[in-house]
């Protein structure tokens, strides 16, 4: 047996920390391309201003490092260990939590968590975070922050389809949660779709699926043409940017799957407003 | 698309008259901001027999828990939150004469009845926006409920902040009027 590569704590906090405020504060080429692109082709006068709002909305955030919304979102974290990775100095789940924690502070960034559902009182820090766990194969340590704002994750929804109900089921249950969403999840949208396994699995992919590069093809042939599909028939709701009417409601349709039971065909939609906002780094 | 119309706050029932669904105004004054948690105070207080911490009488409330003011800015991000959290609240502080509100997203028929009865109206500003519309806000101080952090009542003063009307007085709405424009019937 080898020496195992170690990672001290420490580094996952201050790499934590940067990615929540970065996060918070600059929107990745691909959503601002996507942006871009609806802007050109929205034929609702409102909403190509709109559009053109948001674009300098993200320079303006990018340039003076504020947010670029003020729901600074629930901090959901994806984590990748690698297994023959050796973390020293502290709990790898403790370490993560201070990185948001002072990220948060840090960034002048809203802490908009309630430490217990019913209670409601605010903890403070933003903390804790959601954090969902991987263990993969190497001696690396994946990070990637996700805030996610109330806004979009509220009009989400999951469905416990029968087989029977089929791809069709599954396509106008889609359609419908973006229609009944209407304004309320900031349009233009990113649309995650998790199709298959159990009830908690599917409302994983379909957030997982959230952070797929806007304009990259599902590499799933299948799933491709279902994602084209749902795009076209979401965008013919007429609901436009910010709900105000428009051709340009999803900005793209994000759709994973996963072997699921004989009996079953779970669904789940994550709606992302159109500010996704994500940042990764690698250990 | 016209060109956005300036006013100035207090709104009167003048002014919310002459507002129709998809008109795009630029508001000057003062704004109180207001979420959940001070909804739910203020109600309270209400059925208490209380008196609100503000008086809402001729204001405009923007539904908005901003970002912590870096060193050197008067506020962080502040764009409007999703109102339909506040509709259970609504109609109670339009009867004390609240005149508008601002937010985005859908309001339940009772809060677009009471709009009507009491003569006031629904503006929406661009949602995730916040880094922008932050410029438009010159001043912000806490006047209530200092308590609730980023929920707390805050007074800001703004300058041609940018909104559109969503329901008025006589029943428009922009949300349904504007989608059913680009529906397309498949």
């Amino acid at each position: 047996m080898g020496f195992l590569r170690t990672l001290d704590c420490q580094t996952v906090v201050e790499v934590t920390s940067r990615l929540c405020r970065e996060a918070n504060f600059v929107l990745e080429p691909d959503v601002l391309s996507a942006i871009g692109q609806a802007k050109e082709r929205e034929v609702s006068p409102t909403g190509r201003d709109i559009l053109a709002q948001l674009e300098d909305n993200a320079s303006l955030a990018a340039r003076d490092r504020i947010p670029i919304c003020q729901d600074t979102g629930l901090t959901v974290v994806f984590v990748e260990v690698g297994q023959d990775l050796r973390l020293t100095g502290g709990s790898l789940e403790e370490a993560i939590t201070a990185g948001v924690r002072d990220g948060y502070q840090k960034g002048y960034l809203r802490k908009s968590v309630v430490g217990h559902p019913l209670v409601r009182e605010n903890t403070g820090d933003n903390t804790p975070p959601v954090i969902h766990w991987r263990l993969v194969s190497g001696d690396r340590l994946k990070i990637s922050v996700v805030p996610k704002g109330a806004g979009s994750e509220n009009m989400s929804a999951l469905k416990m389809l029968k087989p029977a109900e089929g791809l069709e089921g599954v396509k106008q249950f889609v359609v419908d949660t973006v229609s009944v969403a209407g304004p309320n999840p900031c349009p233009p949208l990113v649309v995650g779709v998790g199709i298959g396994g159990t009830m908690e699995k599917a409302a994983l992919l379909a957030k997982e699926a959230l952070l797929r590069p806007l304009g990259s093809a599902n590499p799933d042939p299948v799933l491709a043409e279902v994602e084209r599909e749902l795009v076209d028939r979401i965008n013919a709701l007429g609901i436009g940017p910010m709900g105000l009417g428009g051709r340009i409601t999803a900005l793209a349709v994000h759709v994973l799957a996963f072997p699921t039971h004989i009996a079953m065909l779970p669904v789940a939609v994550n709606l992302n407003c159109h500010a996704l906002r994500h940042k990764t780094a690698v250990l | 698309m016209s060109d956005p119309r300036r006013i100035v706050l207090p709104l009167t029932d003048e002014m919310v008259a002459e507002l129709r669904a998809g008109d795009r105004v630029l508001i000057n004054g003062r704004l109180l901001t207001a979420r959940d948690a001070a909804h739910k105070k203020m109600v309270a207080l209400l059925q208490q027999g209380g008196r609100l911490p503000v008086d809402l009488k001729n204001q405009v409330i923007y539904y908005v828990g901003p970002t912590p003011a870096p060193p050197g800015r008067v506020i962080g991000a502040c764009g409007p939150t999703t109102s339909g959290r506040m509709d259970a609240y609504t109609p109670a502080l339009l009867a004390t004469g609240l005149k508008g509100m601002i937010g985005k997203g859908f309001r339940a028929p009772e809060v677009i009845e009471a709009l009507r009865r009491h003569r006031a109206v629904y503006f929406a500003a661009v949602g995730g926006a916040g880094a922008l519309l932050s410029r438009c806000v010159k001043a912000a101080q806490v006047v209530a409920y200092p308590e609730l952090g980023p929920e707390a009542v805050h007074e800001l003063i703004v300058t041609d902040f940018p909104v559109v009307v969503i329901n008025d007085i006589y029943g428009g709405d922009l949300y349904r009027e504007g989608r059913r424009q680009y529906a397309v019937h498949q």
